[in-house]
């Protein structure tokens, strides 16, 4: 479940007025608190505003995916989550909750002790998660030997039961063979292996399938729905594509230059998006069997994140601006059946609702 | 009506070299006896896996690559036949457009110098004349005439995109192949740009040879689909009846294996197993038998013919006895549990 929190999560469960929410909800897994992480340069004159002012949730078990476009922050944010940023780039505000602990205020010692052991995560390319001088069984085994102090035997033990479980032919003889011993298919799969090599609560999976084609893409996808069933992990999908999401999301959050522009349970938002840029990205997409219809595209480009407008971030691309858009950012407003949208016309629908 | 591309039996070979002191050993068949047509002002779509041959057939229609075997005919002549100035006006007439438009612009031209370089090198022009025909590129694929002295680190993807598209237009080309033109873009690009194209076809009477990988693209944007697997055409027909009822297994678990475009979309799952096999080393009989979910014994002595199958080709001996098989391969479709039999 995910939604706007500004007060403490008891006192904004208590005055929710949210259908669709449990009454006594446990806390999320994971929860952002107005998280703003910033990109600074070296005189400090300019400031890239990569996440700003993003607050979601997940539950466990839970599947989670962040759509935006190259350069609306979903990366930043994965990192910021790890605390795992460039030098560059600073937390500068909000906090990141997961299991009842702020990972911001936390030591680099202690958040050695949550990546790769309670937040696992998966990137786009295995070739380069995956270090070419060691053997599969060494690099599967290394998270277990680091957290869990495992000794090697044990670790390839270990290892080799992990490279079962993604599938992976013969797993014997390939936990002493290498990277480029393996197929790209196999490559993510053996990723994927390391993510979950420690139990994780919660794997942070960046454009998991972006190399890999369609059938092995679906290979994969199931593979990782079959290890969130068995783990009860839960799971964020970031990625451009809105099908992934369909296919394997619970909650969505779509961000735009660096803010959460709408949010909420998957099949709401598809049946019926409540922010503009959402409506227009869905609509954009060419569907099976539309027999070649015109497609409506979104005019222009996505802003530039160092020289934001003063106003809404969409507002120059937005069939449905007006006055205000331009002149105020509008604030998150919580809309009905645990969705958010960060959009002036969401105020003047409640607005007309309530009325 | 009229073919601006038709290939018969093409056919690319590459030697594969092992070992340092370069022995051939074995033969990649990265095309194999592949026959297809493109007509005039239509769009051709090539879908499949890495590995199944479409790059190359994308560089064989290019002349960029030399056949091994087979032909390729443009407006009717044979591509092996013509002299060099024929040649010439070839290559004037088929131009490409590339997956990465920050890869194909030259960082150190400015935008008019790199549309206006294939007018100075096949046409002799006035300086005045290239600079008229590039601003009216430029207006074509709608970008303003002030681009023109810019460079291509000014511009965002989706807008180098447009000028990679203008240089391709900008000989009045009959074909341009597109070999993944969006998969490089953000999502709320690619769709301003696919428009474009669709636009320039109507307008400029151009024919398409698309690859892609996203199958709603391509499905969006042909009128004819070839599917590809290992080097053999498995299936090809109309666009959009090829989407809606694939026939050959493998299209059908391509096609499912396709992302849903709604949370509500409710398809049948086909998961194949295993991965592409080598093109050094391809299966007997079908190639694609290995991972079929209903390969038969004859599907790994024999290699299947592509043959009509009621409005389409398809390459596969489940259409031997089209009667029967044809009919359970339907019925496997509305249920996944029954297995179609060799009968």
């Amino acid at each position: 479940m995910i939604g706007s929190v500004s007060n403490s999560t008891l006192s904004s469960v208590s005055s929710d007025p949210r259908r669709g929410v449990a009454a006594t909800p446990a806390r999320p897994l994971l929860e952002l608190d107005n998280l703003s992480t910033h990109y600074i340069s070296a005189q400090g004159t300019r400031v890239v505003r990569a996440v700003d002012d993003v607050s979601l949730r997940i539950n466990a078990g839970e599947t989670l995916g962040i759509v935006g476009e190259s350069g609306s922050g979903k990366s930043t944010l994965a990192l910021s989550i790890l605390r795992v940023l460039p030098p560059a780039a600073q937390i500068v505000s909000g906090q990141v909750w997961f299991e009842g602990e702020d990972l911001v205020r936390m030591s680099d010692a202690q958040m050695r002790h949550v990546r790769g052991k309670r937040i696992a995560m998966i990137l786009q390319d295995p070739m380069a998660s995956l270090n070419p001088l060691f053997t599969i069984g060494n690099q599967v085994g290394e998270p277990i030997r680091v957290h869990e102090g495992a000794s090697r035997a044990e670790a390839w033990r270990r290892a080799r039961a992990l490279l079962k479980s993604v599938h992976i032919p013969s797993p014997e003889t390939r936990v002493t063979q290498f990277p480029h011993e393996m197929s790209g298919g196999m490559r993510q799969r053996i990723v994927g292996a390391i993510g979950i090599s420690c139990e994780p609560r919660l794997l942070i999976a960046d454009e998991p399938t972006t190399s890999l084609d369609l059938t092995i893409q679906a290979q994969y996808l199931n593979l990782l729905r079959e290890l969130q069933r068995e783990h009860g992990l839960a799971l964020i999908f970031i990625t451009h594509n809105l099908g992934i999401v369909a296919k394997m999301c619970d909650q969505l959050v779509v961000m735009y230059a660096g803010r959460v522009v709408e949010s909420g349970p998957v099949s709401r938002i598809f049946n019926a998006p409540a922010h503009p840029y959402t409506q227009a990205l869905l609509n954009s997409i060419p569907r099976m069997g539309d027999s070649r219809q015109r497609l409506t595209a979104i005019e222009g480009q996505p802003p530039d994140l160092s020289a934001l407008p003063r106003g809404c971030a969409f507002a120059a691309r937005c069939p449905a601006a007006f006055d205000r858009c331009h002149k105020e950012a509008p604030p998150e407003f919580n809309l009905d059946g645990g969705r958010t949208a960060r959009c002036w016309l969401s105020s003047v629908a409640m607005q007309s609702g309530a009325a | 009506m009229t073919f601006v591309i038709e290939a018969a039996g093409l056919t690319k070979h590459f030697n594969a070299r092992r070992g340092l002191f370069g022995g051939s050993r074995g033969v990649v068949c990265a095309v194999d006896d592949i026959s297809f047509t493109i007509e005039s002002g239509r769009t051709l779509g090539v879908v499949g896996e890495s590995g199944c041959g479409k790059t190359t057939t994308a560089k064989l229609v290019l002349g960029l690559e030399d056949p091994t075997g087979g032909s390729i005919r443009f407006e009717g002549r044979d591509l092996q036949a013509l002299d060099p100035t024929e040649r010439r006006h070839y290559r004037k007439s088929v131009q490409a457009v590339f997956q990465d438009p920050f890869a194909s612009l030259s960082p150190r031209m400015r935008i008019s110098d790199i549309i206006a370089e294939p007018l100075v090198t096949n046409e002799s022009l006035s300086a005045s004349d290239v600079r008229k025909r590039v601003l009216n590129l430029l207006d074509l694929v709608g970008l303003p005439e002030k681009s023109a002295d810019l460079f291509p680190h000014e511009f965002s993807g989706g807008q180098r995109q447009r000028i990679a598209i203008a240089r391709a237009l900008s000989l009045s080309p009959k074909l341009v192949v597109l070999d993944e033109p969006v998969s490089a873009l953000d999502v709320s690009i690619r769709a301003q740009i696919l428009n474009l194209l669709r636009d320039l076809q109507e307008q400029l009477g151009l024919s398409y040879l698309f690859i892609a990988h996203d199958l709603a693209a391509v499905a969006h944007m042909s009128h004819t689909i070839v599917v590809m697997y290992l080097g053999k055409i498995v299936e090809m027909g109309d666009a959009q009846t090829l989407a809606r009822a694939p026939k050959h297994p493998y299209t059908a678990a391509l096609f499912s294996a396709a992302l849903p475009s709604h949370p509500d979309e409710r398809r049948e799952e086909i998961i194949l197993a295993g991965e592409v096999p080598s093109p050094l080393n391809p299966p007997s009989g079908c190639r694609f038998h290995p991972r079929c979910p209903h390969a038969m014994p004859v599907c790994g002595q024999q290699q299947p013919a592509l043959a009509q199958v009621e409005d389409r080709f398809v390459a596969c001996h489940l259409y031997d006895q089209p009667t029967t098989a044809g009919i359970q391969l339907a019925d496997r479709r509305s249920n996944r549990a029954s297995v179609v039999s060799p009968s």
